[in-house]
């Protein structure tokens, strides 16, 4: 069923398992006591911060299939996104599994639009579990959008930090966990915000303010 | 928020933006700018009677204060205390020529993960490369300007 942009799933495809890891700067926060691994240093033991948060989405998904009780096999397939070009994280963790794979792009929204197109999915019958999951660095996002990190430029005040860390869950047809009951298809809005540091102010009308 | 155009909804939402960004600190980043800015140029003053101690003098004297000091910005950018030297002083670090050291060696090490040729040397620019152009384009108008006068 559908009522304006807002699905409502009749069959209740539940989160039956997710797991998430963080980087230290995240682990200070709120929500770092909810995280299943923190990263002491910020390179995840490899080369590179791309390698890293590929390792770092990789850990998520297999974690979070884990934890759930599942084997790979019990999985049908895996929706994943990151915020770099060509989605190569995702595309590169997804190498692990051997599952199915769908790359979404959508920036900040790419987890609730995975686990959108994951429960449409389980909801609608054509498979029994989906994980969704997506992850992002602070250095690869800074390098990609912004400055080098040793550059020496001030922050302004406003300015945000792209969270160091990944997640993922499992959304199964099994009747436990936690629910998912209806999902709203976004709109793009953009209000012309163009200060790479104000991603807040850019974000924002997509989530409060009905357009004109 | 009263705007019925496209334009005018997108203008008022700036302004509203506006209002809403914490105020930048004009006078204490101008301050620990001058502070910083100043701490530096007399570092480079000091570099610079030591080798006229030392005795050099004229273009040789200045080749080798900007050479030192270009050391230094590289060396601490190296170490990755610049960049923190610069959040805190803001101009006052980038203004200087080892502000300029310090945005030709930052990408190099970020892009040094992607290797020496494609990397580290192709991206070496991205920075500095715009004040490189308009560097040797005012230079050239100045030139033209010296050369009818």
């Amino acid at each position: 069923m559908k009522k304006g942009n807002t699905v409502f799933f009749n069959n209740s495809p539940c989160i039956t398992s997710f797991a998430a890891v963080c980087g230290s700067k995240e682990k200070e926060g709120v929500l770092g006591k909810f995280a299943d691994i923190t990263l002491d240093d910020d390179m995840y033991e490899e080369s590179t911060f791309e390698k890293a948060e590929c390792k770092m989405l990789s850990t998520a998904i297999s974690l979070a299939i884990q934890k759930g009780g599942y084997l790979e096999k019990d999985i049908d397939v895996l929706f994943s996104g990151d915020l770099l070009n060509q989605i190569i994280s995702a595309s590169f963790a997804a190498r692990d599994f051997n599952f199915p794979f769908l790359g979404l792009y959508s920036a900040c929204s790419t987890m609730s639009e995975s686990l959108l197109l994951g429960a449409m999915l389980v909801n609608a019958g054509y498979v029994n579990r989906v994980v969704a999951a997506t992850g992002s660095h602070f250095a690869s996002a800074e390098r990609q959008y912004r400055y080098p990190l040793e550059l020496g430029c001030t922050r302004p005040p406003q300015a945000q930090w792209t969270v160091t860390g990944a997640g993922g869950c499992v959304i199964s047809s099994e009747k436990k966990g936690v629910k998912i009951v209806n999902g709203t298809m976004g709109k793009v809005c953009d209000f012309g915000v163009t200060d790479v540091n104000n991603m807040g102010a850019a974000m924002a009308p997509a989530v409060a303010i009905i357009g004109p | 928020m009263t705007g019925r155009t496209r334009d005018n909804y997108n203008e008022n939402y700036l302004n509203y933006v506006k209002t809403q960004d914490p105020p930048t600190q004009h006078f204490k980043n101008c301050l620990s700018a001058f502070g910083v800015g100043g701490l530096i140029c007399c570092i480079g003053q000091f570099i610079r009677y030591m080798f006229e101690y030392a005795g050099l003098s004229g273009d040789e004297l200045a080749g080798a204060t900007s050479i030192v000091l270009i050391f230094l910005g590289c060396f601490l950018t190296g170490l990755g205390v610049y960049d923190r030297i610069g959040r805190y002083a803001g101009a006052g670090s980038i203004v200087p020529i080892t502000g300029f050291a310090n945005s030709v060696t930052s990408p190099a090490i970020e892009f040094k993960t992607e290797g020496w040729i494609y990397g580290m040397a192709a991206k070496m620019f991205t920075v500095a490369g715009a004040i490189i152009v308009f560097g040797v384009f005012s230079g050239v108008l100045v030139g033209l300007v010296y050369l009818f006068l």
